[in-house]
């Protein structure tokens, strides 16, 4: 396997508050290869998000306390300094966010705000920034860039506005994309537009992509690898195949089962997870999926499961034999699939 | 934006007739007693009242009265607080050149307060939101909690006698004789007549100001695009000084037109504190001495100075905020 281009080794991202110290993201472990799509899958307060924007350098040592190492070109980006950090930052790791309508500045227009981060990595006149910006809108497939870059982000509509932003995360042709829930608050039909647009413009532009993502049904056909998230730590790890046809964790179960089906013949009410996501700040000893899991046996509420692989690079943290594991999913899962 | 401009136009209109003529019926029907009488003075012949009511339009049934009041609202030479109507019932003179002698000192008082509690308040504002919970933020908003709690006349007695009186310091302004128009007002102010009332008026503004802009500074950072901002790799000033003022300073216009256009209207408490011969003095004597027509030119100024800032502030804040357009 080549030399992953972003790695992530235990992360623990902590937020001290007043009611205690809330464990965002407690300990994960991931890399990323030059090329690939890895999507991060897991329920609001999964820690899906915080553990990307630590990536990006967006949560500082002030706000938490960060632990672990962050590889990327050799380099832990959690000791750099807060300069050099910021080189990278928009220009070799970039990001999109969840809501297009609050994530531009309302009172700039669009071009300016692409070209702002061209300016800010790049030694050129603000004509030329300006030229490439428009230029990348038209590889976001934006209409009549040159008039649409002379436009506020009001006068976009909610997909063009996440053209746009990619159109700025991709502006200095970066080796990382991380896209943070890109299509949550978007349309259906637009949703599929937009992915299909990451999907190629990550050819294109020759980047790995991160999307990060609660619905299992946007990453299947984008993603080549899954990390399934729970309560702040890595329940399973698999290419594409592994989490959805061999998914070994009771939580990925979970979501599975919990994807509404069109082509079911009769009606059946939707197959939610029982319970609710846990507390980051009194988390459930031992698995902290237990309390919501159906298969949970003795060491559940004891013992924290390590994510062990399986075969290859599928792992699940799960203390269930893979023997039990695979019959469950088998028996009880998959056939109602 | 014409058609705009022209339905604001028609609805000042409409507020200052409503201004006007609520003041008319306040302060010229309502109070008890015979006008006529109030408007000549004490020892009188009948005949006297009799004249005065002529000569004041108080025959007449009530909607001429009215009516020759509202001529002189419209803004044209000739009708503009004409003569033959606005005239103090107290000096016979003109209420336009009263008004007009007054004038530079309530804008000199007002316009210098201001500057001064933006200078304050604005880089006190950003200074505590960017460093909140520090004890340079802790120390601004007790600042900010005392000037927004501080009575202006208290306040401005205890800088007359801190600074003229036990320091000496600074004079304890008034106008001298002589110093007329804007001129005369702007000379007293370069003598530092106007330090201690600028000071009084800035202060408990500055302290509003302080706490809006860090209040709006602090939401403003905490806004997506802001996130953005930093996510394309901007140095952390750029991101407030560019992205976060931009949005958190653009309410304080909308606060600052209104504010001076109040204070324009005359600052009465500091005017009168400091001696200052401004429209808020002004208005005060007209109305401890029933001289009517003073206080129907100095409310309708008002209401037209109010009227107007109002109008400024909202077509600045379509330039200032790509989302708003005139409909």
């Amino acid at each position: 396997m080549a030399e992953p281009l972003l790695e992530v080794k235990d992360l623990k991202v902590h937020f001290p508050t007043d009611d205690g110290l809330v464990k965002a993201v407690d300990g994960v472990t991931y890399s990323l290869q030059p090329g690939e799509t890895l999507g991060i899958v897991g329920e609001s307060g999964s820690g899906k998000s915080v553990s990307s924007l630590t990536v990006m350098g967006l949560i500082t040592p002030k706000q938490a306390n960060i632990s672990g190492e962050v590889f990327f070109q050799g380099q832990d980006l959690l000791k750099l300094p807060k300069d050099e950090m910021r080189t990278i930052r928009g220009a070799k790791i970039s990001m999109i966010f969840q809501d297009p309508m609050t994530s531009l500045h309302p009172f700039y227009k669009v071009g300016f705000q692409i070209s702002e981060a061209i300016l800010q990595h790049q030694d050129i006149s603000k004509k030329e920034a300006m030229d490439q910006a428009v230029e990348m809108l038209a590889r976001v497939n934006i209409p009549r860039p040159r008039e649409r870059a002379d436009q506020y982000p009001h006068e976009f509509s909610g997909g063009m506005r996440q053209r746009a932003m990619i159109a700025m995360a991709l502006s200095l042709n970066p080796d990382v994309l991380i896209a943070d829930e890109p299509t949550t608050a978007l349309d259906v039909t637009v949703q599929a537009q937009i992915l299909d647009l990451i999907d190629r413009l990550k050819s294109e532009f020759n980047a790995a992509v991160i999307i990060i993502t609660h619905d299992l049904g946007v990453v299947a056909e984008h993603c080549d690898n899954i990390m399934v998230m729970y309560g702040g730590k890595a329940a399973e790890f698999g290419n594409t195949d592994d989490i959805y046809y061999k998914p070994l964790h009771p939580y990925t179960w979970g979501l599975l089962s919990s994807i509404p089906r069109l082509d079911e013949e009769k009606q059946e009410r939707l197959n939610p997870i029982r319970g609710l996501p846990p507390s980051l700040i009194l988390v459930p000893p031992g698995c902290s999926f237990h309390p919501r899991c159906p298969y949970r046996f003795d060491p559940c509420d004891k013992d924290v499961p390590e994510l062990l692989p399986v075969d290859g690079h599928h792992a699940a943290a799960c203390h269930l034999s893979l023997a039990d594991k695979e019959r469950i999913r088998d028996e009880e899962v998959l056939a109602h699939r | 934006m014409g058609r705009y401009l022209i339905r604001r136009a028609l609805f000042m209109i409409l507020v200052i007739m409503i201004v006007s003529f609520l003041t008319f019926l306040i302060f010229v029907k309502l109070p008890a007693g015979d006008p006529a009488r109030r408007a000549v003075g004490r020892t009188t012949t009948p005949e006297q009242i009799e004249n005065a009511r002529k000569a004041f339009g108080l025959d007449k049934p009530l909607y001429i009265q009215y009516w020759r009041f509202l001529k002189g609202f419209v803004p044209w030479p000739g009708l503009w607080l004409n003569d033959q109507v606005y005239f103090s019932y107290g000096s016979f003179e003109p209420v336009r050149e009263e008004l007009s002698r007054r004038i530079p000192i309530t804008a000199v008082l007002a316009i210098g307060a201001a500057v001064i509690w933006l200078l304050l308040g604005i880089p006190i504002g950003i200074l505590s939101a960017i460093k909140r919970g520090s004890l340079a933020d802790r120390a601004a908003m007790i600042f900010a909690i005392i000037g927004v709690s501080m009575p202006i006349f208290w306040l401005a007695q205890l800088l007359l006698y801190t600074f003229w009186f036990k320091l000496e310091l600074l004079p304890a302004s008034g106008i001298p004789i002589g110093y007329t128009g804007w001129a005369g007002a702007l000379r007293a102010a370069a003598e530092g007549r106007f330090i201690l009332p600028w000071v009084s008026l800035a202060y408990i503004n500055a302290a509003f100001y302080a706490r809006m802009v860090r209040g709006n500074l602090i939401e403003t950072m905490n806004e997506d695009y802001i996130r953005t901002a930093r996510s394309k790799g901007l140095s952390e000033r750029r991101v407030i000084y560019k992205h976060g003022l931009r949005g958190a300073l653009t309410p304080v216009v909308t606060m600052l037109g209104l504010d001076v256009g109040l204070l324009l209207g005359g600052a009465f408490i500091t005017e009168t504190v400091f001696g200052l011969p401004g429209i808020g003095q002004l208005a005060v004597q007209a109305i401890s001495t029933n001289d009517f027509p003073t206080v129907m030119g100095v409310t309708i100024l008002g209401a037209f100075i109010i009227a107007i800032a109002n109008l400024v502030v909202d077509v600045a804040y379509a330039f200032l905020d790509p989302r708003v357009r005139y409909t």
